[in-house]
């Protein structure tokens, strides 16, 4: 089912299918899943989930020396009427529930967070408007958590904009309801020197959905880890992505979608750009399908148009079936160049070579943008998307 | 009036062992207001000289001129060959996914013209002519050539020759896969083009059922590399009746 067009310029995908009765995409990590950062060692970089991030980069966000400044993040939510905006100590119950932290910086970004912000949308509420969250780093050191809960069969958008200076070590966590829909859009907009390390838990109710957009144009580093599970039958996760990494960027995205719950489905797009010496994406994509896991339905693919010579892409999708009573589970990655029969057939309408790679690499991103569904984001993401073009292409 | 001149056109492609040469000194003119049936059997190197003259990367001419209007076209990019006045509607148009059809449309109106169509007008403008070639109105809003059918894509190759109204039209065996309705919306829009009096057109075929709705001035039997025989209409009906036969004996040489 793997399909793979390599390019010989630094690029790899590789990609397996599983059929196990252990876990390997639990086994590979190097520790088990801990609130605590005690319980992760110091990573030295050849660890499975380290070997990509080059950690000197991470300004000490894996070693526990980097210390929180204090007035280095601003955060402000506008939410909609109806919607509660809470500021809670560590120890609400609410916190930590979609998730644990699977590895050390994640770990330490719990570990060293002193408030956390709740944003509940109470059941049965829709909202119209979405609720916005604006993280504006100002060049500090941040440890951070965000909650959002949605009640039974609340329906509503959240942005969560970065932008700005930062070393940022922070979590969310998305809890749905029965039967919600969440629409999550997380931008990082960084500035160019910025760190970003988190991971996004959500924990889908019964017959919920979740839909998700994580963008990523910014940030000297970045690294997330999406993470979707189920707490009842008949959820549904799409977690859509879109990165655009430029020359010396580092953007890694790994996610995991845990079929631990049966008749539940989900499906996972993740395209990238990159152009520029060293600029470098790592796609991790995990899903696991576990023994009681009957009925799943899974698909996930990554995409990588590599715009220039020097650019780096690792794809690795990772599919593991513990049971064969499942509706359907593929993966797919590729990276390839520009389309030769796509810019030839442009030119041929006049087009010049720069506006019809232009042209490609926009409808190659629209696709996914289109499905977002708020205009003023996807009118924002199109004009960054010809911004970076504008700049190289 | 608009000329294109071909002369002693040699060309060739890399293959698995090697370089091939597909054309080997085509001779032809070509004036605005004039149709010229290209035919030939399967191999015989018509596709490659409708390529070759859109300026596809990988055919490599290494000998002869190509000009328009006395114009050297084989120094011009694949760009600048169409805004010169080149347009070639091709067998297998490519897909372009995320690019909407009226999008792709508009850029390429605005590159060719020079200037960006002023919207209402250009709006109208795309909407009869896709009311001519019984187009829905909702393809405007579909990807390029993405899940559309054979005729589809057809439809929208000759939609865009109608927008962008070119001095020659090369036309890359548009009667293929079509069904005898399609054909005829087609060709239609061929002739709607061809009754302007300003655009010259080589018929690429492997068929003689085009050349019921788009009568040729001229036809040429292309052979291995080159043309065999010119004459009127009436080596269409020649070949009707005879196939290509004669052309062939002796192989399509390798």
């Amino acid at each position: 089912m793997a399909e793979a067009q390599n390019i010989p310029v630094g690029s790899t995908t590789a990609g397996q299918i599983a059929v196990a009765a252990e876990s390997t995409v639990a086994t590979r990590m190097s520790a088990p899943p801990s609130f605590d950062v005690a319980d992760f060692p110091v990573p030295h970089g050849r660890e499975e989930e380290w070997r990509f991030t080059p950690l000197e980069r991470l300004r000490g966000l894996h070693d526990g020396s980097a210390v929180a400044t204090g007035d280095g993040l601003k955060v402000d939510i506008d939410a909609p009427e109806g919607v509660v905006v809470e500021t809670v100590g560590r120890d609400d119950a609410r916190i930590g529930k979609a998730g644990t932290p699977v590895d050390r910086v994640a770990a330490q970004a719990y570990s060293a967070f002193e408030k956390a912000s709740v944003v509940s949308v109470p059941k049965e509420t829709v909202l119209s408007e979405p609720i916005r969250i604006a993280v504006h780093g100002e060049g500090g050191i941040a440890y951070g958590h965000q909650v959002i809960e949605l009640g039974a069969f609340a329906e509503a958008v959240v942005v969560i904009d970065h932008t700005g200076d930062a070393v940022l070590a922070a979590n969310v966590d998305y809890i749905l309801g029965d039967g919600a829909k969440l629409t999550v859009v997380s931008v990082q907009d960084w500035d160019d020197k910025a760190v970003h390390v988190g991971q996004h838990n959500a924990l889908i109710g019964r017959d919920a959905t979740f839909k998700s957009f994580v963008v990523t144009f910014g940030g000297d580093l970045v690294r997330l880890h999406p993470r979707v599970s189920y707490a009842g039958t008949g959820g549904e996760a799409e977690l859509f992505g879109l990165y655009f990494t430029d020359a010396g960027q580092h953007q890694e995205h790994r996610l995991l979608v845990d079929h631990n719950t049966p008749h539940c489905k989900s499906n996972v797009a993740y395209k990238g750009a990159l152009q520029g010496d060293d600029a470098h994406a790592v796609w991790i994509g995990d899903v696991l399908i576990e023994a009681k896991a009957e009925g799943t339905d899974t698909y996930e693919m990554n995409r990588n148009l590599v715009l220039t010579d020097g650019a780096r892409v690792d794809s690795v999708p990772n599919l593991e079936i513990e049971t064969g009573e499942i509706v359907g589970a593929g993966h797919a990655s590729a990276t390839g160049r520009f389309d030769d029969e796509q810019l030839f057939y442009l030119m041929a309408r006049g087009i010049p070579a720069g506006e019809a790679r232009r042209l490609v690499v926009r409808g190659f991103f629209a696709e996914l943008v289109q499905q977002i569904g708020v205009d003023d984001i996807e009118e924002r993401l199109l004009t960054k998307i010809d911004e970076e073009l504008e700049a190289s292409v | 009036m608009a000329t294109l001149e071909i002369r002693d056109l040699h060309v060739t492609v890399e293959v698995e062992n090697g370089t091939k040469e597909i054309l080997k000194g085509v001779d032809l003119t070509v004036k605005q207001g004039e149709t010229h049936a290209i035919m030939g059997p399967n191999g015989s190197g018509k596709s490659t000289l409708a390529y070759s003259l859109a300026g596809h990367p990988k055919y490599t001419i290494t000998e002869g001129t190509v000009l328009l209007d006395g114009e050297d076209v084989l120094e011009m990019s694949v760009d600048e060959r169409a805004r010169a006045g080149l347009f070639l509607a091709m067998q297998y148009p490519v897909e372009v996914p995320g690019v909407s059809v009226s999008n792709f449309l508009r850029t390429s109106a605005t590159a060719i013209r020079g200037e960006a169509p002023k919207l209402r007008t250009w709006v109208k403008e795309v909407k009869e002519a896709m009311q001519h070639l019984n187009m829905d109105p909702a393809f405007a809003e579909r990807n390029v050539n993405e899940g559309f059918s054979g005729g589809e894509k057809k439809r929208h190759e000759i939609l865009q020759l109608e927008l962008l109204k070119p001095k020659i039209a090369i036309l890359d065996e548009t009667d293929s896969g079509l069904d005898v309705d399609a054909l005829r919306v087609v060709s239609e829009g061929v002739n709607r083009v061809r009754e302007t009096g300003e655009v010259g057109t080589l018929l690429i075929t492997h068929y003689t059922r085009i050349l019921r709705y788009i009568k040729p001035d001229h036809v040429h039997v292309f052979a291995a590399g080159r043309i065999a025989e010119s004459g009127g209409p009436e080596l269409a009906d020649k070949l009707e009746a005879e196939g290509y036969e004669a052309y062939t004996k002796g192989g399509v040489s390798a």
